[in-house]
């Protein structure tokens, strides 16, 4: 569980990149903080329930920025720190377990906390981001897929932009014992909507 | 035989004590045994399904056996004056913890707005949900609370034996038949 980010890079990036060298001081890296307080952001996981069907959840609360810059989409940066204590799966029971020792184990391990380390592109707005993931006090490297969904000047006066970002973990990399849940479960897919209001 | 008397107790309030007594420590090793099950034990399901249908249950029995007790007299205590007194704090504190293992382990259940069946008949409803952390720090405040009870129900339990066996009362016999 846990975190995320992109960016991602668009049509537009590329084309402002061939123009860049001539317009110094032109599209900077900006930093933007993802938008909690309006909740324009999401992390949540997907996880199988016996091989039939899936347990869908996700972290209420969770802060970060990053820093994007369309035309140089590889220097881009981010930073997620995810309450692992606001998990939510729909049913207080179940979070309650999955919240104890036996697996997340909360009350030890409060955060979890993602900070990139690269960024590639692979076209058409969409990228690899890698990073480091700490969770449950175990840090691993992982690779988020990436798609900048949009970004522009919103209706209220600020700069946006959007990415969505997809990640499976396998939780016994984590230190996390998912034997009793079965085979199906040793997986989780995360998926990470994040949208940033420029700085 | 019904009603308390200066010297022994009611068959009602002796009912009451050990089907009490019974269901609490049958409700601490079913807690403790079914939290530990895994998902695909087939306990993992009607483990706190008992565990919660004989916990209403036990309320309900609590409720009546606090209003019974206070529509009567009580048989005059044993022992010193500072005993009688250790003994009325320690059975006021045994009711205390009771009630509090009771309404945390509701609130654990209803911490999302679901209700507790009590064995398939009908359903207690959700009162209060959404507390930040409701089914945590409630399962918290039960654990605890469950291991009190436990701990001070053995040194109830103790004291009793003491008062038969070495201070040859009759405490313990009228816990379990009817003095008049
Ligand atoms: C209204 C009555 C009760 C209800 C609704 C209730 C509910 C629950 C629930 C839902 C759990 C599972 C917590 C989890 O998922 O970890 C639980 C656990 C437990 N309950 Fe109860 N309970 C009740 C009464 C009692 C009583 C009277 C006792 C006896 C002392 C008791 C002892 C335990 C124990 C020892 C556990 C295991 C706690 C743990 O390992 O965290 N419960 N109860
Ligand atoms: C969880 C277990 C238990 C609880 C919660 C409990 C609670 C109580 C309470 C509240 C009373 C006061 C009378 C009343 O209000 O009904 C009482 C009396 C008594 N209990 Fe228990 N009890 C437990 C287990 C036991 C056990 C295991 C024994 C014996 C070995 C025992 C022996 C007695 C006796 C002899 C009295 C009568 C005291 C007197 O006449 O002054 N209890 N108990």
């Amino acid at each position: 569980m846990n975190k995320t980010s992109f960016l991602g890079q668009s049509l537009v990036a590329g084309v402002m990149a061939a123009s860049l060298p001539l317009m110094a001081g032109q599209a900077q890296a900006s930093d933007y903080t993802i938008d909690t307080e309006g909740q324009h952001a999401f992390v949540q996981f997907k996880v199988s329930h016996l091989g039939y069907s899936y347990i869908l959840g996700e972290f209420k609360e969770f802060s970060g920025d990053f820093s994007y810059d369309e035309g140089k989409p590889e220097a881009s940066s981010v930073n997620v720190k995810v309450d692992v204590d606001s998990l939510d799966s729909a049913h207080a029971e179940r979070d309650k377990h999955l919240k104890s020792a036996d697996f997340l184990d909360v009350s030890q391990y409060p955060t979890a906390t993602f900070a990139s380390t690269g960024f590639k592109t692979t076209g058409d707005g969409a990228g690899k981001l890698t990073g480091d993931l700490t969770l449950h006090g175990k840090t691993q490297p992982i690779t988020i897929d990436v798609d900048h969904i949009g970004g522009g000047e919103d209706p209220w006066g600020g700069y946006r932009q959007g990415f969505e970002g997809t990640t499976t973990l396998k939780l016994a990399d984590y230190g996390i014992d998912t034997s009793k849940l079965g085979p199906t479960a040793a997986t989780v897919d995360l998926y990470l909507v994040i949208e940033g209001i420029r700085q | 035989m019904w009603r308390n008397s200066r010297r022994g107790w009611g068959w009602p309030v002796i009912v009451m004590h050990w089907l009490s007594a019974l269901a609490i420590f049958g409700l601490f090793a079913l807690g403790w045994w079914m939290t530990s099950l895994g998902y695909y034990d087939p306990w993992y399901k009607l483990g706190p399904w008992w565990h919660k249908s004989v916990g209403i249950s036990l309320f309900a029995l609590t409720v009546l056996r606090l209003i019974w007790r206070h529509l009567q007299i009580t048989p005059q205590a044993h022992g010193t004056r500072n005993e009688q007194r250790a003994a009325f704090v320690g059975h006021v504190l045994l009711y205390v913890l009771l009630l509090l293992i009771m309404a945390s382990g509701y609130l654990i259940s209803t911490a999302d707005g679901r209700g507790i069946s009590v064995f398939g008949l009908f359903e207690v409803p959700a009162l209060i949900t959404g507390l930040k952390d409701q089914a945590t720090l409630a399962g918290d405040v039960h654990w605890y609370a469950s291991c009190g009870l436990v701990i001070l129900s053995l040194g109830h339990a103790a004291v009793a034996l003491k008062h038969h066996l070495l201070d040859e009362q009759d405490t313990l016999r009228r816990m379990i038949w009817p003095l008049r």
